[in-house]
């Protein structure tokens, strides 16, 4: 079977827990690691005998072969990366809260997106909780959708602290813009407790249209389509119909490929962005590319 | 302490009172409290939504009155003491806060949970930048050891927060635990510190004393000890206690005390006392918060409150993690093998 050559900008947590997941890809060929020093993660990388570089983008842009690009650096590098990479024709998958692209939620809209030159991939809480936001609202219409998100300190890295508005704003947005709601909140909580606990999410939302037995079918359904690509997503409180209120509770196992299984919240954002690449590896191959 | 020394006082029934009832204050309760509070020499006077900036919610309950009516209502009472709202980074962004100075905040308290001051960093910058007061305050600081508490002190004032508050938010500590945490920060950092105390145990002024045995020089108190739980220190209460001690305080005895009894008392849901349900918060060490939406679980689900508060307890849920409660009931429910009564 033929694979569409790969690269990661970023070789931190996020970066490396990506490289693990493209290993095990049947679409995806791990091409290239980049970072810009030395770096734990290019050592563990190289060890393992994979192409790395120190010389952060130049190394991507150097490789006519890649043609997508995972980038789990930041909001600011990504503003730098995202039009030298549209440049050189390749197709960014964006884990930063740059935003340059459209928000993408496989279960959600992945199918519906057009080729485009670049991807966001919302946040890892945005992944959890904005596809039941959107199986309720098209089973019985959402006015409003607000999430809370529960998240062990442990898995929550320094660029998620320094600007936690970008992650509440971030999501916030996604709730509407992807979810479907007229209005969207989210709240994120840390919580210190050892041994970590496990991601957790709860979703509120204001329905037009109170139909338990809809809603209830509508959210297995989802739960089930995003099992196919995080299989330790779960419900934990089924929908529970409070008048107008529907209040759902889910968590997240993470499988555990780099980062430990509590990490849930940063497994489901690269098993997602790991999806996007194989879907637009699939349509390439379609169109004949070759590695 | 010593002796003769000022206290400051920082009076939160338009913020921690919120919460016991149900985020309902009208415009006009806001303008007499606070005009009441202010006449009667309270140098910093908090009023926000229970959760703070943005705390209106599906999570958290939702206010009657605008954050902004609020806010602009206060302003407009308020004549000599600061405007002080509460924010939590999660919950409330930047955008929030500068709302909040526009409507007339002249002071902001950036609460995170004991170990998690640095998501903090970025609010008390721009607070500085707004030419805000700022506050580090640490919620539920009985769920680390002293040595945390001042790691995480330490964080708020490299951020150039002007006081730093330690926070007994589920009412959990006794006199001894208050003294080993504040005198700890009172010795490691050089800005003033302050303390927030809960009744759960029926020890809040007993607390507020011990910490400023240990060197505090800030206080929080509620008219009538409103709050959550079974609420804070009871303010009318700690500036008598204040002046038996020998503390100077701003505050008018008197006019504190009528301020309790002529514009607090009227606007109360139910009497401010250690019911059972408080007790377990303090006893198990649970966010005092929880306590109304925990009797609202165990009335939908049937169930003991004091057993969800104790599970809370037991699975070490934090501050904002009010959506647990919901969690807690459901397991609990579902393992006495009923299901709940959908309404």
């Amino acid at each position: 079977m033929n694979k569409i050559k790969v690269a990661i900008i970023g070789p931190g947590n996020i970066g490396s827990d990506l490289m693990y997941k493209i290993l095990k890809s049947k679409r995806l060929e791990m091409g290239l690691l980049t970072g810009i020093v030395e770096s734990e993660g290019i050592k563990r990388a190289r060890v393992m005998g994979i192409n790395t570089s120190v010389e952060g983008i130049n190394a991507v842009l150097a490789d006519p072969d890649i043609k997508i690009v995972f980038d789990a650096t930041g909001a600011k590098p990504h503003l730098k990366h995202a039009p030298l990479l549209k440049e050189a024709g390749k197709i960014a998958i964006d884990l930063t809260p740059a935003a340059v692209g459209p928000y993408v939620v496989p279960c959600v809209n992945l199918d519906r997106l057009k080729a485009e030159p670049n991807l966001n991939m919302v946040t890892c809480a945005g992944q959890a909780t904005v596809p039941i936001i959107y199986a309720i609202h098209e089973a019985a219409g959402a006015k409003y959708g607000e999430i809370v998100a529960s998240i062990s300190s442990k898995s929550a890295g320094p660029g998620t602290r320094q600007n936690i508005d970008e992650f509440t704003e971030t999501t916030s947005r996604a709730i509407v813009e992807v979810g479907g709601a007229k209005k969207g909140k989210a709240i994120i909580v840390l919580n210190p407790a050892e041994p970590p606990i496990m991601m957790c999410n709860t979703v509120y939302v204001e329905v037009e249209n109170p139909d338990e037995e809809a809603i209830i079918k509508a959210v297995n359904r989802i739960v089930k389509e995003i099992q196919n690509y995080v299989p330790g997503y779960r419900l934990r409180v089924p929908p529970i119909l409070d008048g107008h209120k529907v209040t759902t509770i889910i968590e997240v196992e993470g499988a555990g490929d780099f980062l430990p299984k509590y990490s849930g919240n940063l497994d489901i954002i690269t098993s997602a962005a790991v999806r996007v690449a194989e879907k637009i590896a699939e349509k390439l191959l379609a169109k004949g590319v070759q590695v | 302490m010593s002796k003769g020394t000022l206290i400051h006082l920082v009076d939160t029934t338009l913020r921690d009172g919120s919460h016991a009832v149900s985020h309902e204050y009208t415009v006009e309760q806001i303008e007499a409290i606070a005009g009441g509070l202010d006449a009667a020499g309270i140098e910093y006077i908090e009023v926000t939504h229970g959760d703070g900036l943005a705390g209106s919610s599906f999570n958290y309950g939702w206010s009657l009155t605008s954050e902004e009516d609020m806010l602009v209502a206060a302003a407009k009472a308020i004549k000599n003491g600061k405007l002080t709202v509460l924010l939590l980074p999660g919950i409330a962004s930047v955008e929030n806060l500068e709302h909040a100075a526009q409507c007339g905040a002249k002071a902001v308290r950036v609460a995170t949970h004991v170990t998690e001051a640095d998501i903090g960093e970025q609010h008390i910058g721009i607070a500085k930048k707004l030419g805000l007061q700022a506050f580090g305050f640490l919620m539920m600081s009985h769920m680390a050891p002293p040595e945390k508490v001042v790691e995480q002190a330490k964080l708020f004032e490299s951020y150039g927060a002007d006081i730093i508050y330690v926070a007994d938010s589920a009412g959990a500590m006794l006199p001894e635990d208050v003294k080993a945490r504040v005198g700890v920060v009172v010795e490691a950092v050089k800005v003033p510190v302050g303390f927030h105390a809960h009744n759960n145990l029926s020890l809040a002024t007993a607390n507020s004393l011990a910490a400023l045995e240990v060197g505090a020089s800030f206080l929080d108190g509620t008219c009538r000890g409103l709050g959550a739980g079974a609420g804070n220190t009871q303010i009318e209460v700690l500036v008598g206690v204040l002046a038996k001690a020998g503390y100077q305080s701003s505050v008018d005895f008197y006019k504190i005390m009528d301020v309790a009894e002529d514009r607090v008392e009227p606007v109360m849901h139910r009497p401010q006392v250690v019911r059972n349900a408080p007790l377990m918060l303090g006893y198990a060490g649970v966010y005092s918060s929880f306590l109304l939406h925990t009797y609202r679980a165990a009335e939908k689900f049937q169930l003991d409150p004091r057993d969800i508060l104790a599970e809370l307890g037991r699975r070490r849920m934090v501050g904002g993690q009010e959506d647990m409660i919901v969690d807690v009931a459901y397991k609990l429910a579902q393992k006495r093998g009923g299901s709940y009564e959908s309404r």
